[in-house]
Parts: structure tokens; sequence; C-alpha cells
């Protein structure tokens, strides 16, 4: 597995490739269709980060210290942030996730997302990534 | 030779040059503002009032002899007196400045509910209504031991007239009505409601929020006991309110916050409290918005009127049109009355997708429960999407969003 940081600069070398914002929207919400699918066991309030417009669900799974992540939401766009946050925390140790700093989403020229009043429970999903790795430290 | 004759017709590229904000882009694309529902934009007047009024003439009201103090005096008190004429009011004491809508509401829950409701009373709530115009009254029949009963809709959106005789009961002490709907467009018929209310004996509330830009208000031809709205609705500044009640139930009601202003004595044993409009009005006003708002009425009073309602009617009809074009788009509120507004969902797309690209061409809608949740229950949506008219829209901007509109439902599919 690569590590986090050369993840976030991959995404931003392939945004770098698109021109506008209709080509780096076309390409979030491609990726929002190629999200797996979360099992809808875990579509629950349980499961679920309060983002007022759209919802999201975060599961994830421990194992040989490793984190595994999967998530959804009943948004496109939101689907396809996320797709991109699980894409660069999926796999990874506790220990990486929780030193990690999330730089890419701006540099990628969606940092408006990313705003704690931008209803979209983005960034609430980035800071329970950041909680559950904190809590599975060893 | 007859009025109208002489009426300059309205004149739409003159009238968006008295916005400013109209002017200027968003993510590099002319905006195109179509959340009016939400607050409306302000006409220069406005600003121009706020600006002069504090670099000239600030001072606080109601307490002092110096010049200045008479000059904000003066120019807050005009406004009520605007407002009286602009809802037609008989008495002036009869207008409350509030800081808004909400707790112009909030007021009538506690207050009213205070001296009128009783443990077993009812309180009947029209099933259109916004948030601010059901939880106080959640609220009020929980602190009071009564029953909240609610007036429902149909399909439509509009409000089941056959059922509201079963609803109105000599129980009923108020009945809580929107003019017109903020979720769905709805304008009610309040001509018709208000009267069987007052058969029982109940007192009627009407939530002017969303009807004060789109209708001329009359509240004693209408006969409502308290109406309410929110100046940012009607092109004046946010932070503003207003309440008006019938002087005699006003003058029933327990004082509601207390403190200067209010008070006629006070001693250290008790209080006497002032007269209307100021037993209501604890504390510092909101002057400079309050003068404001004054100013926006003057807009508003030199407008064609008619010209503008016209105007955005024919917008409209335009818009819902177009929508109507759109496959798999359905328009939730198809009531035969409505406000200049359209709510509508996309089947298999959501509301918040749409939003955001829409905001990515410059087009600003409202997107979500629009703060009406049974609303979208009762519809079976989680929320919808929602362009919302003024006067000073056009048609190039409706054309421009039905076309964004295809655009972003496209990219989305
Ligand atoms: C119908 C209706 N009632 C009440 C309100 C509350 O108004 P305010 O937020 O200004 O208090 C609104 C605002 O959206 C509304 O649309």
């Amino acid at each position: 597995m690569k590590d986090i940081q050369s993840i976030q600069e991959d995404f931003v070398q392939d945004f770098s490739l698109l021109e506008d914002w209709t080509q780096r929207y076309e390409y979030i919400i491609d990726l929002g269709k190629t999200l797996p699918k979360i099992d809808d066991l875990y579509k629950t309030d349980e499961y679920r980060i309060k983002g007022c417009q759209s919802q999201v669900w975060l599961h994830h799974r421990y194992e040989n210290n490793i984190l595994y992540f999967s998530a959804d939401s009943d948004a496109i766009i939101t689907k396809g942030l996320i797709a991109l946050v699980i894409a660069v925390f999926n796999e990874q140790s506790p220990e990486a996730i929780a030193k990690a700093e999330v730089n890419f989403i701006a540099k990628i020229g969606l940092g408006e997302h990313l705003s704690p009043t931008r209803a979209n429970g983005l960034n609430s999903m980035i800071q329970k990534i950041k909680h559950i790795a904190a809590n599975h430290l060893a | 030779m007859l009025k109208s004759d002489v009426m300059p017709s309205f004149e739409i590229e003159k009238i968006r040059k008295d916005f400013p904000i109209l002017a200027r882009q968003v993510h590099g694309k002319n905006l195109v503002y179509f959340d009016n529902a939400a607050s409306a934009q302000k006409p220069k007047i406005v600003l121009d009032t706020l600006q002069n009024f504090y670099s000239q003439d600030y001072a606080n009201v109601h307490r002092g002899v110096h010049y200045l103090s008479q000059i904000s005096t003066d120019a807050f008190e005009k406004t009520r007196d605007a407002l009286q004429v602009f809802i037609g009011a008989k008495h002036r004491e009869e207008i409350i400045f509030t800081a808004g809508s909400t707790a112009s509401i909030n007021l009538v829950a506690q207050c009213f509910g205070e001296a009128f409701i009783g443990e077993g009373d009812e309180i009947l709530v029209s099933g259109l209504e916004h948030h601010a115009n059901l939880v106080p009254w959640q609220i009020c029949a929980q602190k009071r031991k009564a029953v909240l009963r609610i007036m429902p809709m149909l399909a439509t959106g509009e409000l089941d007239m056959e059922k509201l005789p079963l609803l109105l009961t000599e129980k009923t002490k108020i009945l809580a009505i929107t003019a017109t709907s903020n979720a769905l467009g709805t304008i009610t018929d309040l001509v018709n409601i208000i009267p069987l209310a007052h058969q029982v004996g109940a007192k009627v509330l009407v939530d002017g929020a969303q009807s004060i830009a789109h209708t001329k208000t009359d509240v004693q031809a209408l006969d409502a006991d308290f109406w309410v709205c929110s100046s940012h609705k009607l092109f004046g500044p946010t932070g503003v309110g207003v309440l008006y009640g019938k002087k005699d139930l006003l003058e029933a009601m327990p004082v509601y916050q207390s403190g200067g202003d209010m008070i006629k004595t006070v001693r250290y044993e008790s209080s006497t409290y002032n007269e209307l409009p100021h037993k209501f009005e604890a504390g510092t006003p909101n002057i400079a918005d309050v003068i404001a708002l004054g100013s926006a009425l003057d807009y508003i009073n030199n407008l064609d009127w008619h010209g503008a309602m016209a105007h955005e009617k024919t917008l409209h009809e335009n818009l819902e049109k177009g929508l109507l074009g759109i496959q798999g788009l359905r328009i939730i509120g198809t009531a035969k009355h409505k406000a200049p507004l359209s709510s509508f969902v996309v089947e298999g797309v959501h509301n918040y997708d749409l939003g955001v690209l829409l905001d990515k061409m410059g087009i600003a809608i409202r997107t979500g429960h629009h703060c009406a949740e049974p609303i979208m229950d009762f519809f079976g949506v989680a929320g919808t999407a929602r362009a919302s008219l003024a006067f000073y829209n056009t048609q190039a901007e409706v054309d421009y969003f039905l076309e964004s509109l295809k655009k972003a439902i496209n990219m989305l599919r």
C-alpha cells in the first residue's frame, strides 16, 4: 500500500489535468458512482455522520493493525468526495492515519467542501476517521 | 385619466440597478439569485440609510432630550407609522418590533399562551408551517398541558378545507397558519379560514413571512388577530421583525422580556409596565435596521407594484412550464394559487448535488427540507430543490436556470 502522502499527491496530479470545474465535478461524480456500496446493515444511525443535507455513513474494520473503511452517501457528489477520502485512508495503520495531514482537498480546488459549516459531512467524516485511528493507537 | 395610465410600466433593467448585489459574479458567472424566499436582496436606498444613519444621526431612542436622540426616535417611530399603513393596522401601537418572524411567533406563543391557553385547550396549527410556526406551539402545548392539532393538507399542497370544521371546536384557542408556504409556495385561503376559526372563538395568528414580498397585506380586512413578518424577506435588513396584534389582545397579554423601555415605574417591591407598543419592546431596539426597513417600505411604495407582481408571475409561469418539460422532474406543491417559487425533486438525483452544481454556474437556490420536515415527510421526500423569485429577476435568468438545471441533471445521471 502506498503511503498517505503519496496517495494525496497522486490525486493532486490527477486533478491538475482537469481543466475546469465541469471536468473536476464529472470526475468526482464518476468516483461517486464507482464507490463500492456500503452494506445496508450499516446504513443506520449508529454509522451515520450527521451532515444536514446529504447523509453519510461510515463503517470501519480493524485487523492486524490495519484500518479498513467503507462509506456511502445519498448524494453523489458527497459520495465522490468520500471516495477520495477513503482512497487516502483505507488500509493504513492507525499510526499513519493519526499523524497524517489531509491537505489534498484544498489543493485540488475542492476546499470549499471542507468547511465545517458546509452541509455535506465531509469534514466530520475526516474528523471521525482520525478519531477512530486515535482509538486504535497501540 | 386613470392613474394606471400615467404610471410608468415596470422597467426591469432600471429596477435591477437599484440592487447593487445583482451585478456581482459568483464563480466567474453572473449571479442568478433564486433564493429570495430565504432572504431578499436590498435596494441601495436601504444601504444608504444605514450608512447615513450611523454616520450622521445615530443615538439611542426614547431616552434622550438631546438632538440626535430626537432624530433617531422620530425616524424609528416613522417606520412604525409606515408599517401601520403598509399592513393596514388600525392603531400604530399594534405594531411591535421584534428580531424576526420567529421572535414574533415565540412572543405570541408564550404571552398569549400564558393569558389564554389552559389545560385541555386546543391549539390548531396548519400542516403547511415553517418550523418557526410549529415548534413554539408544541412547546406552548406542553407547558400549558394543551392539545396540539394539525390541519392536514392534500396532495396538491393545499390545506384540506373539509377537515377544518372538524378540527375547530370551542376548545380551540388559536389557529396558527401561514399566508404562504415557504416549502411549497401554496397561498392559503385565509379569507375563508379565518372566519371559521372566529366562529368557534379561536384567535388566528397569520405567518406573513413569505407573503409580504408578494401580496398586499391588509390585516384588518383579513381580520387577523396576530400577524408576523421579517424585514429581511421584504428587501429590508436582517434582525428586524414585525408583530401585529389587535390592541385588546396585546393589552391582555403579560409582558414578554423585561428591562429598560418596557417599564413605567420601577420600585424594588414591584414595577409597572409601559403601554403598547413599548410594553413588548424591552431594551435598546435594533434602531438602524428598523429605520432602514422604513426605506425598504419607501422603495416598495414607490414601485410599480402591479407591474412588479405581474412580472414575477409571468416569470414563475415560465419557470414552471420549463420545469415540467424536464424528464423525471416532479414539482412538489401544485396548489392553484402559488407564490413565485417552485420546489422540485428529480428522479435519481439528490437535491444537494443539484445545489452544488448550480452554485458552480452562479445560481443560488435552496436545497434541503426548508425548515419544514413534516411537509417533506408528507410528500415522501428527504428534501427538495427550491427556486424562488423576486420582481428583480429576469426571463433571461429563468432561461439560464432551466438550461443549467438540465446540464446539472445530465452530469448527475
Ligand atoms: C413561512 C416562514 N415563517 C417563518 C420564517 C422564519 O423567519 P425568520 O427566520 O426571519 O424569523 C420563515 C423563514 O424562512 C418562513 O419562510
